[in-house]
């Protein structure tokens, strides 16, 4: 089979609503072996929807996440603009161990759930700050641009110790960057700007260190200054539009279904619903492997669909209902195998807060729309919300 | 009764495990996994046994004995 098959279904698939992902997946579950695809790019791919192959494939050595290698999978037109490790030290999501255990060793004390709960009343500062703000501008807002985008991006900015007069310009330039409907001239030009401030920011720090996480990785000696630049932004991009997303969604999903707010098992059950990150993680073959009978050769790729693992029926049952009594913790919606997420407790945490208080001190929220209405993120990357219009 | 081991250089400090059974796994200074009760109780089982099922590194055996 050659990349230009035109027998292929085509992908990405879209998404027929907030809690459903595309029914095409289902049909993929039930044949056997993986099914071929093909992506924008023209390239043919291995589609994985099962839980268990999903998990397999993630935590095969045999499987790469390094875009330089040939038949490495690309939504985005031929390079697509991700970095590599080639183009950017310390993109460490796209190395493969033993080069990335260095990076994600050092990394981990930083969001240990120790370390993270210890966050917990600077996230619900930020939270309530952002909510103040809400308030006193009226009676509606928008609960992306106003709310879930901000939230991560001063919860990170924080955590990286940008000082609090830049704070406004380092949000503001996030939020450029990840917001899909920014122009690609846009994105470069906030790209370039962040990439000199965190360059200027760690020299700060290497000067004057203080009580962040630039400054301890810079004394853990293990990551040199010109990968922390990468690490950071990769922090900073990674954690960003997938919290925001997660949050507006999980607002919308608990405005639909009231009697679960305030439940403990929300969060993880809305991760698992939404897989908000479905198509991020790419992967090829370094070698030949096996996968349900399906053999997948050297370098092809693959792309394992958390969306679809965390809706496989084997795995949860009536996976297409909001039910977070079930308490099913064993989603992908993190991924899987080395590269899991990193930032996984802080998202829960900051989710954790913005629900509570959100519904604690707004009780009357309510959409300014109809679900049916709302512009969903059907094209990106990452599943989400371009807006959330409320009212209280 | 159940029997706990961990390979704590593949553990990849995601916490799952602390999530699911914070009585029996922690995690130390630099995040990799310890145990904190090694034979956990029958009534432990299952959430030891999620942790093992859900960590994503592949690095916690259980042996029921
Ligand atoms: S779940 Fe696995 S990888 Fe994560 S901290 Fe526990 S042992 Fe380590």
């Amino acid at each position: 089979m050659t990349g230009t098959d035109t027998s292929l279904a085509d992908f990405p698939m879209r998404r027929p609503g907030v809690a459903f992902p595309p029914p095409e997946y289902a049909h993929f579950r039930e044949q056997p072996g993986l099914v071929r695809s093909r992506l924008p790019t023209g390239a043919a791919v291995w589609l994985v929807t099962r839980h268990e192959d999903v998990r397999t494939v993630l935590t095969d050595p045999r499987v790469s996440s390094n875009p330089d290698h040939d038949g490495f999978p690309s939504l985005l037109g031929r390079t697509g603009g991700v970095p590599s490790p080639d183009t950017m030290p310390g993109w460490f999501v796209a190395l493969d161990p033993p080069e990335h255990d260095r990076f994600r060793k050092t990394l981990i004390p930083e969001f240990s759930v120790r370390r993270i709960r210890q966050l917990r009343p600077v996230v619900e500062r930020i939270v309530g700050d952002r909510i103040d703000a809400m308030l006193a501008a009226g009676g509606t807002a928008d609960l992306v641009a106003d709310f879930a985008l901000p939230v991560p991006s001063l919860v990170i900015s924080g955590l990286l110790g940008v000082p609090e007069v830049d704070r406004d310009f380092f949000e503001s330039r996030t939020r450029v960057l990840v917001t899909t409907t920014s122009t690609d001239q846009q994105r470069e030009a906030a790209t370039k700007q962040l990439l000199r401030y965190l360059d200027r920011l760690i020299a700060i720090k290497r000067k004057r260190p203080g009580d962040d996480l630039i400054s301890r990785l810079l004394a853990a000696g293990t990551i040199t200054p010109a990968e922390l630049s990468g690490v950071s932004m990769l922090l900073l991009i990674a954690g960003h539009e997938t919290t925001a997303n997660n949050i507006a969604l999980g607002v919308l999903t608990l405005l639909m279904h009231p009697q679960w707010i305030g439940d403990a098992g929300v969060v993880e059950e809305l991760l698992r619903l939404h897989s908000v990150a479905d198509l991020v993680a790419l992967r090829v073959a370094t070698e030949d492997l096996d996968v349900s009978g399906q053999l997948i050769r050297a370098g092809e790729g693959i792309v394992p669909l958390v969306a679809a693992a965390n809706h496989d029926e084997g795995a949860f049952g009536c996976p297409h209902r909001f039910d977070p009594g079930r308490k099913a913790r064993h989603h992908v919606a993190f991924g899987y195998g080395v590269h899991q997420c990193l930032g996984q407790n802080l998202v829960r945490i900051e989710m954790e807060a913005a629900y509570q208080a959100l519904f604690d001190r707004i009780p009357g929220l309510r959409l300014a729309r109809p679900a049916a209405e709302l512009p969903f993120k059907y094209d990106g990357v990452l599943f989400g919300l371009h807006s959330l219009p409320v009212q209280w | 009764m159940v029997e706990i081991s961990v390979d704590t250089e593949r553990c990849v400090g995601a916490g799952q495990c602390v999530l699911s059974a914070p009585d029996v796994f922690d995690q130390d200074d630099d995040g990799i996994v310890t145990v904190l009760e090694a034979n956990p109780d029958a009534d432990q089982a299952a959430e030891v046994v999620q942790a093992e099922r859900i960590c994503p590194a592949q690095a916690i055996t259980v042996r029921e004995g």
